[in-house]
């Protein structure tokens, strides 16, 4: 089964971004910021990462510069959430090393269909 | 899979009220010129998971609100705009509008766009007023009339690999936009030995014909990868003209639904918040928790079968392991519930958040400048307590603000600095939780209580008392020492209001005072209130529980102590003290007993007043789980709970400060009145 890793300091988003993920076939490992996202990244490879970018202690695009310096994380894709008010961040995070973005509000089955879409 | 949304609206209804408080916190830290990084970027990520959560849970009001307080604060955050008193005020209104639009979500009401009008208005008028960043981007240009079909030359950069995305996928969806033939070449490719597995030397040419097979479409398929590769998209008919070195694609547009993004700029739906199961009773418990109580459970289960398996198939050689099964129980049962009476524990933050918002509201109003140091926010206490020591604490905070603390010119006149000190101070003493409100105002004047109370009868003008009882006059019923009713104190709520509802849950008040240097209220409360240390009692045929910790002493009545005082009331004389007697018997209408001859005095505390309690007999001292009167019956003066026996039987749990008000009121007049009416007292 596919494993991801959910970053998100919001609780409501993980829970969803959980449940649909799971409902999806996916494996799903939860982080609450980068600094427990990284930590977790180091412990075990993980086949694609959904990140925030606003977070306290390491924001997402810190985490996905940190992430492409990992051997192991060289080629995985890295997605960013993002929202439409920030079109700045998309080339912030492409410049770190993200794959792609999703950008909020998404739906459930949006979501599902982009993850689809990068794993196959 | 259409996924029902709803079953995450409770969780992200209570996350943006954390989000709020800490926006708030955040807000008013900042008008104390506490404007560093850490503070703005708390403040800007909570508004911007609010706008997030919002948009992605179908609350479009919330959304649209959210979006100018996001760009607002993203400019204060940029260095773009300078947080003014003036940004900071409309921000704080802002969060309150915010904090009725999620109560009516949580409520199941649609939203309601007029609710916010004002305000946004204010946030607009100082978005409009300094154009600072442009807004967001705008949407995607005329479409293009879809030609015959599209020539897609994709060459993509030796790197692209290694940051995630995969060309195979990318053919892939270009592919499920119509017919595609693609084309491979393999010119860049490199000689075996000079070959770099991790690099991508390949690059295609992909003829694409199809209805859906849009220029957007097309485009969007290779958002992500935009400056990673070279891409030229050219309709079938033209010729293949120019090859953009870095970039063929127009500026980024938000991406249509195929490139797998969300719906363009601020797409937030209109439609009515779906009913959302309202839950104001929820506790967030951790993970960690949960599991502790599942581990225990488990054990329990095994406890159980093992006790059950003796059952089966008993001989009395087989005690021994019986016993220590029961002994097994008894302790899975006590770190049951002592797991669960944790869950119930919060911090008690929970109570003290709103104050740093109402004192700066209330000061300001007031034109008093107050400092608010908050200590042992972390102090656990039950939930239910918590609940219920908030409107206490705002009264006690009002009065605080309202009558203690003077002007800043009083202040300086007194030689005090301008800006005046008030404390919330919370933590563990003993078994109890004490919670202090003090301030460095001018203290209670005496003479004016004095006057004040002769005035209202309470007492006689040339009545002798002590400064403590002068004091003392404050929690009397009626009393109010606002010479004019206010709006913010005078509400009809005196401090006698305060003083017995923190009495109601079993916790007591002390009122300390020095005139020109402050008043301090501190409140003891107790850690739970769902469970008790109770001293058994019989009564007639009656058994009785009394908290312990209100039990001084107990001792065998000697009739030669016990005297009458002004024909109604006995008194005992306690080594040097006379206190007054209790006939609960009398007082519960309990049959006098064949006991009554003899019986035991259990001498109880309440608030520094003692009274002695007559009861037949003491049997066992155990712990008490309470269950409440008022829920299973009514409320009965005397009487705080019911709890079940071991037998089965119910047994009543006396009022202890009730019963010494009842003493005190009945055994010296007026003086120390206890609001509480019912039963006679003593014999």
């Amino acid at each position: 089964m596919p494993s991801i890793l959910a970053v998100d300091d919001s609780p409501s988003m993980r829970q969803m971004v959980r449940f649909t993920l799971a409902e999806g076939g996916y494996e799903v490992v939860e982080a609450t910021d980068g600094a427990e996202a990284l930590a977790l990244a180091r412990q075990r490879t993980v086949n694609l990462v959904l990140t925030d970018i606003n977070m306290p202690n390491m924001d997402g695009i810190t985490l996905v510069r940190e992430l492409r310096q990992l051997p192991a994380y060289k080629g995985v894709p890295l997605l960013l959430l993002t929202t439409e008010s920030a079109p700045e961040k998309k080339a912030e995070g492409k410049a770190a090393g993200a794959t792609g973005w999703i950008v909020k509000p998404f739906s459930p089955e949006q979501l599902l269909a982009t993850i689809r879409k990068v794993l196959g | 899979m259409a996924t029902d949304l709803s079953r995450f609206r409770q969780t992200f209804i209570d996350e943006s009220r954390d989000g709020l408080d800490a926006m708030e916190a955040g807000l008013l830290g900042l008008e104390r010129g506490q404007a560093d990084a850490d503070t703005i970027n708390a403040i800007f990520r909570a508004a911007h998971s609010i706008k997030g959560g919002a948009g992605t849970f179908g609350f479009g009001t919330i959304a649209a609100f959210t979006h100018r307080v996001e760009t607002l604060l993203d400019e204060v955050r940029a260095g773009s705009r300078a947080a003014t008193a003036e940004l900071i005020a409309a921000l704080l209104a802002a969060v309150d509008v915010l904090r009725g639009l999620i109560d009516g979500a949580a409520a199941g009401a649609s939203d309601d766009p007029s609710a916010c009008v004002d305000v946004a208005a204010r946030l607009q008028a100082l978005l409009d007023r300094q154009p600072a960043v442009a807004g967001p981007a705008v949407p995607a240009g005329p479409a293009d009339t879809a030609p015959a079909g599209w020539r897609i030359r994709f060459a993509p950069q030796p790197e692209m690999v290694a940051g995630g995305n995969d060309p195979v996928r990318l053919l892939r969806e270009l592919a499920t936009l119509g017919e595609a033939t693609v084309v491979a070449d393999r010119s860049r490719l490199p000689a075996l030995e000079a070959l770099d597995p991790e690099a991508l030397h390949l690059a295609w040419t992909v003829t694409l014909t199809g209805p859906a097979a849009t220029r957007e479409a097309i485009l969007a398929v290779f958002e992500w990868v935009e400056g990673e590769c070279e891409l030229d998209v050219a309709p079938l008919e033209a010729r293949r003209d120019a090859v953009s070195p870095a970039s063929a694609a127009p500026a980024p547009t938000a991406p249509p639904a195929a490139g797998g993004g969300g719906p363009p700029a601020p797409a937030v739906g209109r439609g009515a918040a779906a009913p959302v199961p309202g839950d104001a009773t929820s506790l967030r418990v951790s993970t960690a928790q949960l599991d502790e109580l599942g581990n225990l459970v488990g054990e329990l289960v095994i406890t159980q079968s093992m006790l059950g398996q003796i059952g089966r198939d008993f001989e009395p050689r087989r005690l021994e392991q019986l016993l220590s099964g029961l002994a097994q129980l008894e302790r899975n049962t006590r770190e049951l519930q002592e797991s669960v009476m944790r869950i119930r524990m919060v911090p008690i933050s929970f109570a003290f958040n709103r104050f740093p918002r109402m004192v700066h509201d209330i000061s300001a109003r007031l034109g008093k400048k107050v400092h608010l140091r908050v200590t042992g926010e972390g102090t656990e206490l039950d939930k239910t307590v918590i609940e219920k020591i908030g409107d206490p604490l705002v009264h006690l905070v009002r009065n605080a603000l309202d009558h203690g603390i003077e002007p800043p010119e009083e202040r300086r006149a007194a030689g005090k600095p301008e800006e005046a000190t008030l404390t919330l101070a919370a933590c563990h003493r003993g078994g109890e939780i004490v919670v202090e409100i003090a301030d460095d105002g001018r203290g209670i004047a005496r003479e004016r209580v004095r006057a004040k109370a002769v005035e209202r009868g309470i007492i006689a003008a040339d009545a002798a008392l002590s400064d403590e009882q002068v004091l003392d006059l404050i929690w009397h019923p009626g009393f109010s020492t606002a010479s004019e009713v206010s709006d913010l104190s005078g509400r009809g709520v005196g401090m006698d209001v305060v003083r017995r509802n923190i009495q109601a849950l079993g916790g007591g008040v002390e009122l300390r005072s020095r005139e020109g240097a402050g008043t301090a209220v501190a409140i003891r409360l107790p850690l739970t209130l769902a469970i008790l240390d109770g001293q058994l009692a019989r009564l007639g045929a009656q058994v009785f529980v009394v908290p312990l910790v209100s039990i001084v002493e107990s001792l065998k009545i000697d009739p030669g102590q016990l005297g009458e005082l002004a024909g109604r009331a006995q008194v005992y004389r306690l080594r040097s003290d006379y206190i007054p007697v209790l006939r609960a018997a009398d007082a519960f209408g309990i049959p006098a007993s064949a006991g009554s001859a003899g019986g035991m005095l259990m001498v109880v505390e309440s608030d520094g007043r003692r009274a002695g309690i007559v009861v037949d007999e003491l049997l066992a001292q155990q712990q008490v789980v309470i269950k409440s009167l008022e829920a299973n019956f009514r409320a009965v003066p005397g009487l705080s709970g019911a709890t079940i026996l071991g037998d089965g039987t119910v047994a009543l749990i006396l009022d202890v400060p009730g019963l010494i008000g009842m003493t005190h009121r009945g055994g010296d007049g007026s003086r120390h009145g206890h609001p509480r009416d019912g039963l006679a007292v003593a014999a």
